[in-house]
């Protein structure tokens, strides 16, 4: 179902110049690859009705004579639990017992196991895993049930109706008859799948909403978690690639001669990213990178730095140009009008996302197509883009999903980049061995597809009641959507709404409300980065709501709460943090307490955090946070997603930017950019709202409110405002 | 060729001495639960045990680790090693889990030294340690856990 809609043939057009447009995502251009528009992925706007389709248990659910019950994983997990949360829904209506039920990647199939919310793509991202397969996981999980029980019924001349399941066991309690699952699954196998089922009610759950252990706890506590970096197959050489140190810049010449001397080196080839060098092993491939020599051509590449950029986005903010996202009255006759008025930028770098693993993947190409171990994150895009590459049809690629060690977003690359990389050398080395494509930490910061840098400007003014009469906003930025294959999707009126989503839709009252977008290009390669536009929507508009506050001399809660009428389920998260981490208590001297709330991925998170200011040092004490992401599935995952965020997003507002000198990344490794560790890790505490809603997201909210709690915090503490990330901690030390 | 004991068990290797043993571990020995992260000593990832010390296997040569006993986390045995993982396992720390492996082989170096670490111990040992996922809250619970279960 997930096609390459070539309107000139059945096939992808392979031809050399469409195969690079396929691969640069200009899906327009080469007419294929476009992602449906079935909901807002990322918006705040409700879904559409949960699927009305069939219940699927052969598709989800494997029951083996072993008794074992295997949930076929759509979705990737890079740590966010959802095999755990996923396997938990199946067990949930089909009475398992926790310990039989084991979870395995499905394989790639865009009918079988597509996102719900992306249309015909298989794929994880935007916090989506367990909201899209709610019903659908519910659904399989009862049908099964009902062919378990329909084979009892057979098996022992009863009525189903007589029959009941607790724990794995099917019984017959007037005739004393049990038989576990695994004993009834060949039977069941063969009862028809029913058309209808019905579903439990919330008050029989027995796992939702209750402790279950993780289900990847031991494989990954021992060193047994199989990562594809730990892929092994016969004959597989380890390919590293010199890419441009400058973004958009090509391979003008290469000499290959001292790399093919270094021992262990096996081969040198060119592929449109940039030179592999293949060796044995990962180290001679390394070292091979190390002895060649490339000439790049930077006619077309970025050579600006990172100052000049924010220079030019800051003549954009102040110029006409911007494209109007969000309008409602006369916003400059209210700042006019009003009594205070207050103006702040807020200014937010190219962020990498550094997941743990470094970026790599295992290509074989085999007797009639190719196989593929990854981390897969857009399952259904990858497989086609390395068909693409290697001149196959999409299903002669068998694509291997294997847990991966983190991604933020990294993994979720429209145009599929390491995946056509390690196609492109599979094919440059005539497919003789597997390739095992690794990239180095240095590759991987230095390699682009940023969150990207971000200036906001916002004038908002109050009256002389506190109430925010008018509020101007522009955003100057680039797009890494439009052009890619989400953009039917997400743009809407030539406004990217990763870019705005958080700000255009902020929940507060304001009558006179302006906000303007400035799209900017450059060749620094951009992308979601765990909550997107909301990692910086969310530090501008709390911190200005703060600001606002104290201007109008009110308590930011209050002033909060008074402005946030019609938005119960951000009123109730901000209440019960509030409550929690103890709003108003007074605090001693270089210490402060902050609050900030937002809605991200339908999910709604407010933190109040501590801080203590020493000696122009920032150390965030503690962080309290409220949560609603609809029905709690696992509530300690959800309290680790939160932990999560809390110190993802802790640890780039603290200190991570990626800068340019001339074009060239200035930061290569974990020293230039560092990122959290133990001893800045605060105290955390997670409240979980109950709620019967349908589950929403919680990979993601966790970090957007974290960075303007904190900043509210410090001003708390010292009077001053840090408005951009990181936090300017020299501003402090002056004071 | 370089001779190596790896958990114990001679390993006959055909590389150069200078090359870092986490590339030796994880290409030709195929012991894959030690992870690369940075290659450059910052993350901790690739920590093993040399005689017993926590190590950094991305910034020791092969030939510094011939004679020594290494332990990766495959190999990892004993109370204490018990302890953390059981304890790992009870908080459910991990989350992606690839920097585990080289959390748990510090913790456990961290417990074979002090049986009962403040949170400053911990803050000293386990510093070198990244984890993306920031774990950090339950690594060091499971790490104060793992002490109370060894006292």
């Amino acid at each position: 179902m997930f096609a390459i809609t070539n309107p000139d043939s059945k096939q992808p057009d392979l031809t050399t110049s469409s195969r690079r447009r396929f691969l640069q995502g200009s899906a327009v251009a080469a007419g294929a690859l476009v992602i449906g528009a079935y909901v807002d992925f990322g918006s705040r706007k409700s879904l559409a009705a949960t699927p009305q389709d069939a219940p699927m248990p052969n598709a989800f659910v494997r029951i083996a004579p072993d008794n074992t019950v295997t949930v076929l994983i759509k979705h990737l997990d890079m740590g966010q639990g959802n095999t755990t949360g996923l396997t938990t829904i199946v067990a949930e209506e089909l009475d398992a017992d926790w310990a039989q039920m084991r979870s395995e990647f499905a394989p790639a199939d865009a009918k079988l196991y597509n996102n719900l919310f992306f249309g015909p793509v298989q794929g994880t991202g935007g916090s989506t895993a367990i909201a899209n397969s709610w019903e659908q996981l519910r659904k399989a999980g009862a049908a099964a049930r009902a062919m378990l029980v329909a084979a009892a019924a057979d098996s022992w001349g009863v009525g189903a109706g007589e029959i009941t399941v607790s724990k794995g066991v099917v019984s017959h309690v007037a005739s004393g008859r049990r038989a576990s699952f695994g004993e009834l699954a060949a039977k069941a196998a063969a009862q028809p799948v029913p058309a209808q089922v019905k579903l439990k009610d919330a008050k029989d759950w027995g796992y939702i909403g209750k402790h279950v252990p993780r289900i990847d706890s031991v494989e990954k506590a021992t060193g047994r978690a199989i990562y594809s970096i730990d892929v092994r197959r016969p004959g597989m050489l380890t390919a590293v690639v010199a890419r441009s140190p400058r973004f958009g810049g090509t391979v003008k010449s290469f000499d290959a001669t001292a790399a093919k001397a270094v021992k262990g080196v096996v081969d040198v080839v060119q592929i449109p990213q940039g030179v592999a060098v293949v060796a044995r092993d990962t180290w001679s491939a390394m070292k091979g990178r190390e002895a060649l020599t490339v000439a790049w051509d930077d006619s077309k590449a970025e050579t600006r730095s990172t100052d000049a950029i924010l220079a030019d986005y800051r003549r954009l903010a102040k110029g006409p140009g911007g494209l109007p996202a969000a309008r409602r009255g006369d916003v400059a006759a209210a700042l006019k009008g009003a009594a205070k008025v207050i103006e702040a930028e807020f200014a937010f770098p190219y962020l990498a996302h550094a997941p743990m693993e470094p970026l790599n993947g295992v290509i074989e190409v085999t007797a009639d197509g190719a196989e593929v171990w990854a981390g897969a994150q857009l399952q259904t895009v990858e497989q086609a883009t390395v068909a693409a590459v290697l001149g196959l049809a999409p299903e002669k690629v068998k694509l291997n999903t294997v847990w991966a060690g983190g991604s933020f977003g990294r993994r979720a690359t429209p145009n599929a980049d390491y995946f056509a990389e390690m196609a492109a050398i599979a094919k440059a080395t005539g497919g003789k061995a597997p390739i095992h494509l690794v990239w180095t930490r240095e590759d991987d910061l230095k390699g682009g597809r940023y969150r990207p840098m971000v200036l906001h400007t916002i004038r908002a003014g109050i009256d002389s009641a506190g109430n925010i009469v008018g509020w101007d906003h522009k955003i100057v930025g680039q797009s890494f959507i439009i052009g890619s294959p989400f953009e039917a999707m997400i743009v809407k009126n030539g406004i990217d709404d990763t870019v705005v989503e958080g700000a255009a839709d902020m929940p507060y009252r304001v009558a006179n409300f302006a906000l303007d977008w400035h799209r900017v290009d450059s060749p620094v390669s951009t992308l979601w980065w765990r909550s997107v536009g909301h990692t910086h929507t969310a530090q501008a508009v709390e911190v200005m709501i703060d600001a606002l506050a104290r201007a109008a001399g009110q308590d930011p809660l209050a002033f909060r709460m008074r402005l946030l009428d019609g938005h119960p389920r951000h009123a109730a998260v901000l209440r019960l943090a509030a409550e929690k981490g103890g709003w108003g208590e007074k605090l001693g001297s270089g210490r402060g307490r902050g609050l900030a709330v937002h809605e991200s991925f339908r999910s709604f998170v407010a933190m109040v955090a501590d801080v203590t200011v020493k000696d122009g040092a920032v150390k965030v004490d503690r962080v309290v946070a409220a949560v609603d992401c609809g029905v709690p599935i696992n509530p300690d995952v959800i309290r680790a997603q939160v932990e999560s965020g809390i110190g993802y997003g802790l640890g780039a507002a603290l200190r991570n930017k990626i800068t340019l000198t001339d074009g060239v990344v200035d930061q290569s490794n974990f020293d230039g950019y560092e990122p959290l560790r133990m001893s800045d890790m605060p105290k955390v505490e997670v409240h979980i709202v109950s709620s019967g809603a349908a589950p929403t997201g919680i990979g993601e909210p966790g970090v957007p409110p974290l960075a303007p709690a904190v900043t509210n915090a410090i001003f708390s503490a010292t009077g001053k405002w840090l408005y951009s990330l990181p936090w300017d901690v020299e501003a402090l030390r002056s004071a | 060729m370089v001779s190596l004991t790896i958990n114990s068990s001679p390993h006959q290797l055909d590389v150069d001495p200078d090359m870092p043993l986490l590339w030796a571990i994880r290409d030709h020995a195929n012991l894959t639960g030690t992870k690369f992260g940075c290659g450059a000593g910052l993350c901790g990832a690739c920590t093993v045990h040399l005689d017993g010390e926590p190590v950094r296997a991305c910034q020791t040569p092969v030939g510094d680790a011939v004679g020594k006993n290494i332990t990766t986390i495959e190999g990892l045995d004993g109370r204490v090693a018990g302890a953390v993982q059981a304890a790992w396992k009870k908080l459910d720390v991990v989350q992606c889990g690839y920097c585990q492996p080289g959390q748990i082989m510090s913790a456990v170096g961290l417990l074979s030294q002090n049986n009962k670490p403040s949170d400053a111990d911990i803050d000293t040992a386990m510093d070198g340690n990244v984890c993306r996922c920031a774990t950090y809250v339950r690594i060091r619970a499971a790490v104060h856990e793992a002490a109370r279960e060894l006292a």
